[in-house]
Parts: structure tokens; C-alpha cells; sequence
């Protein structure tokens, strides 16, 4: 990981819906090849916080700051901002009426400009590097969950993004086919890509993070180091929560 | 059955159902075009367009197609607006099928998920882009059965056309019964001609229909 550059910076952000406050006072940075694991119960605010970041919820205050230009001060250009920033949600969302290879080409030949060939042999080396090069002409409906999840990867991969987020990626998948999704994750991470996560797979997010944060109530409310967090974490709301993952005979 | 005027008046109903066939095709397309842009005007909430949208599509759904022509061809002339029985019937046809066509493109766009759209335009697609190429296609495919239905629906109202003295086929019809008392004849040369231009309309919405369920959404 490279210490010296930081990609991300989210300062004091704050987000409601016009009742109380969803997500309040967020401060983060995100570092060049640095893994973030964002944890927390349901309704914590972290898919809220990913969807911030990528533009498609405003905030009510705060500022977001993306290789040290503001994305939230209203001049930014979100299509520009979103080809840093890839994203991949709980739902896949594939478009369903165009084959696997024309997800992924639509990004690159309609934003980017590219030309088909060229971005076209991009994409299959992705799709190999995914193991799903087989299923290029495939439609969405003919993939399996775990399958549409991972061409979904590689349409965000396809842009070349600084950051790529993830929002509960696997939650939607049935047990045996989060693996195959994970797995992708993890090399990811192992190969220096900047990754933000959120997900409740937590052997995953031990493994994989450089860093974890738990979320509650709309608030950082502890951050620290997978190993640190995971086995003695420092507050009493990250421990309460942790423990709803371990079971005992009664 | 009189065969001998079958054959002799034939003539008479296919140029009737060239003019149906005419004015139809014109108020679908007017209507297809008004309907799409009421849809969007509905799908993204304008302000002040779509309340007017909205009273209109009411206006037009809850008005018979009769009462839209007496109004156009008997009531606009009193206050100086004179337009032709072909232009009364166009426009009484696109006032109408805009509503229908509306609410078929509605249904089409108001189907597609959100999250579509967010997907789409986390890749860094324009929201113009995102329409023509993610939501516009998919809402196209379900709006399809419906648009069609109202094609179908559009070119039967045609036959009150009469009202307006354009030689329909609904006009020649009752205009040869008045003459010869063939109501037998006049009658059935009648429903063959709508079946001629309706059928192939019909078949081709099932076929349509059926492909683009096969192409199959369902993600």
C-alpha cells in the first residue's frame, strides 16, 4: 500500500432524509491500494454512505474531495466522477435486454469513446481473470447470481476506476455461490486495487481489509485494524454487534 | 346473398378502407408521438406539464371519440375555426390515442427499476444515455402489447368518422343500405374489411409480443 497518496476524503459529511439524520459528522480517508471494510447492523447507513460517494444521493452538508478536488461542491461532473469511481450493488443490475459483452462494452464505447475491438479485448481478459470468458454471448437471464454478479464486476473493472466500492455485494447470492464472488474481491484487494466495502460476510472482511470501520446509527463508531477490531474490539456497541455472528448452545 | 353486388360495390369499400386506412395510420403516429411525450412529461414529474397531462389524458379517456368530432367539426366553426373533415378526424383520432398511447409508454417506463438507472449512471453514462440506451429499450418491450392493443383500438374508432362526411368504410356501408336495402351485403363486406386491415395488425402484435417475451427480461 502506498502510505502517500490518498484518493478519498470524506469530511464532516452529513446526510438526512428530511427526518433525522441518516448518516452524521463521516470523516474518512481512503488511500491509494487501501482496502476499507465498512461494517455495521442494517439501517447503519452504509450503503447510503457508498451511494453518497458516488453521487447518486446529495448530501445535506459536509464535503467529499476525490484526488483533492470537492465532487460535492455542484460543479463537479458526476459522469466524469463515476468513471473514477466504480460501483457494484446488492442486485447486480445487469441490463437484462443486452448480452454480457455488451454490459460491459456500453461503459467504455459510450462514455469512454473507445472503439469496440480494442475495449472488447479488455473485456475478455477481465472476464477470463473472472472465469467467465464462456459466457460473453450470454444473456443475464442465463447466469446464475453469483455469474451476473461477477460480469457486474467487470463492468465497473472495465472503466479503469481510482476506487471501487461495493455494496453488500453477495447478500442477494445464495450461500454456495458467494464464494466465487468473494474470491474475485479478494484478489482485487491482493492486487493493489482501492476498494471500499461494505458487507456482512465478516470472515471476508477480516480477511481482506486493510482497515475496518463499524457503523452505527448513522456514525463512525469505531475504526481500527481487522485483526484489532475483529478480536477485541474497543466499544461496546462493535462488541454487541460482533457477537450476533457467534453462536453458543443455550 | 347478393354475389353480383358484392362484386359490383367491392371497389366502393377499398377505396373506403384506403381513407380508413389513411387517416388511421396518421392519428396512430400523431398519437404515438403525443403519447410518448405525455409519458416523460409524467415519468420525470415536470411541474405544471404534468398536472395539464393529467387533465388531459382524463379529458380524452372519458370523452367519446363521437362527441371529440362534434366538437371539432360543429363547435370550433362557431367561434371561426373551420377545418377540414379529414383534419377534424385526424385530429379527433391523435386527441384520443395520445391518452391511450400515453399511459401504455407510462407503463413501460414506471416498470423499469430504479436501480437501473443508478447502475447505468454509476458506470458514468449521461442520463440522456441512460435513457436511450438502458431504460427506453427494456420500457419499449413492455409497453409493446399495449401500444399495440391501442393501434387496434384506434383504427375500429375510426368508423365514427362518418359523422364528419368522410366515406369510410363505416359511411359506404350505410350509405348502400340507405340506397339499396342490402343490409346483408353492405354489412358483411363491412366486418371482412376490418378484419383485412385489422388481422395483420393483430398477428403481427402477437408475434412481436411473443419474440420480445423470448428475448426475456427477468433478471
Amino acid at each position: 500500500m502506498d502510505e502517500e497518496i490518498t484518493l478519498l476524503e470524506v469530511q464532516h459529511l452529513h446526510k438526512d432524509y428530511g427526518n433525522g439524520a441518516v448518516l452524521e459528522d463521516i470523516s474518512l480517508n481512503l488511500k491509494k491500494g487501501e482496502v476499507l471494510v465498512l461494517i455495521g447492523p442494517s439501517g447503519c447507513g452504509k450503503s447510503t454512505f457508498l451511494r453518497c460517494i458516488n453521487g447518486l444521493e446529495p448530501i445535506q452538508s459536509g464535503e467529499i474531495l476525490l484526488d483533492g478536488v470537492s465532487i460535492t461542491d455542484g460543479t463537479a461532473r458526476w459522469s466524469e466522477v463515476r468513471q473514477k469511481i466504480g460501483m457494484v450493488f446488492q442486485s447486480y443490475e445487469l441490463f437484462p435486454h443486452m448480452t454480457v459483452m455488451d454490459n460491459i462494452l456500453l461503459g467504455p464505447m459510450k462514455v469512454q469513446k473507445r472503439n469496440r475491438k480494442e475495449a472488447e479485448a479488455d473485456a475478455c481478459q477481465l472476464l477470463e481473470r473472472v472465469g467467465l470468458l464462456d459466457k460473453k454471448d450470454a444473456y443475464p437471464r442465463q447466469l446464475s447470481g453469483g455469474q451476473k454478479q461477477r460480469v457486474a464486476i467487470v463492468r465497473a473493472l472495465i472503466m479503469k476506476p481510482e476506487i471501487m466500492l461495493f455494496d453488500e455485494v453477495t447478500a442477494a447470492l445464495d450461500p454456495e455461490m458467494v464464494r466465487e464472488v468473494l474470491d474475485v474481491m479478494m484478489e482485487l484487494a491482493g492486487s493493489g486495487s482501492t476498494m471500499m466495502i461494505v458487507t456482512h460476510e465478516m470472515q471476508f472482511a477480516r480477511a481482506a481489509a486493510d482497515r475496518v470501520i463499524f457503523l452505527d446509527g448513522g456514525e463512525i463508531v469505531e475504526t481500527g485494524t481487522p485483526d484489532a477490531f475483529f478480536d477485541s474490539p474497543k466499544t461496546d456497541r462493535a462488541q454487541r454487534f460482533l457477537n450476533t455472528f457467534t453462536f453458543e448452545k443455550k | 346473398m347478393d354475389v353480383g353486388f358484392i362484386t359490383k360495390y367491392v371497389p366502393l369499400y377499398i377505396e373506403a378502407a384506403k381513407l380508413t386506412l389513411k387517416l388511421g395510420v396518421i392519428g396512430i403516429l400523431l398519437s404515438l408521438v403525443i403519447g410518448l411525450f405525455c409519458s416523460l412529461a409524467l415519468y420525470y414529474r415536470v411541474p405544471v406539464l404534468r398536472r395539464i397531462v393529467s387533465i388531459y389524458i382524463e379529458l380524452s379517456r372519458n370523452t367519446p371519440l363521437l362527441v371529440q368530432l362534434f366538437f371539432l367539426y360543429f363547435g370550433l366553426p362557431k367561434v371561426g375555426i373551420r377545418i377540414s373533415s379529414e383534419a377534424c378526424a385526424i385530429i379527433g383520432l391523435a386527441f384520443l390515442g395520445g391518452s391511450y398511447m400515453a399511459e401504455a409508454f407510462r407503463s413501460g417506463l414506471e416498470a423499469i427499476e430504479k436501480s437501473q438507472m443508478e447502475s447505468a449512471l454509476s458506470i458514468g453514462l449521461t442520463h440522456t444515455q441512460v435513457m436511450r440506451y438502458v431504460i427506453f429499450p427494456q420500457a419499449l418491450a413492455i409497453s409493446i402489447p399495449g401500444l399495440c392493443a391501442n393501434m387496434i383500438f384506434l383504427i375500429k374508432e375510426t368508423s365514427v368518422f362518418s359523422v364528419v362526411a368522410l366515406p369510410d368504410l363505416m359511411y359506404v356501408a350505410k350509405d348502400l343500405i340507405g340506397l339499396y336495402y342490402k343490409t346483408d351485403e353492405a354489412l358483411f363486406m363491412l366486418v371482412i374489411a376490418y378484419l383485412i386491415l385489422l388481422l395483420p395488425i393483430s398477428i403481427l402484435a402477437a408475434v412481436v409480443e411473443r419474440r420480445l417475451r423470448y428475448a426475456g427480461f427477468g433478471n
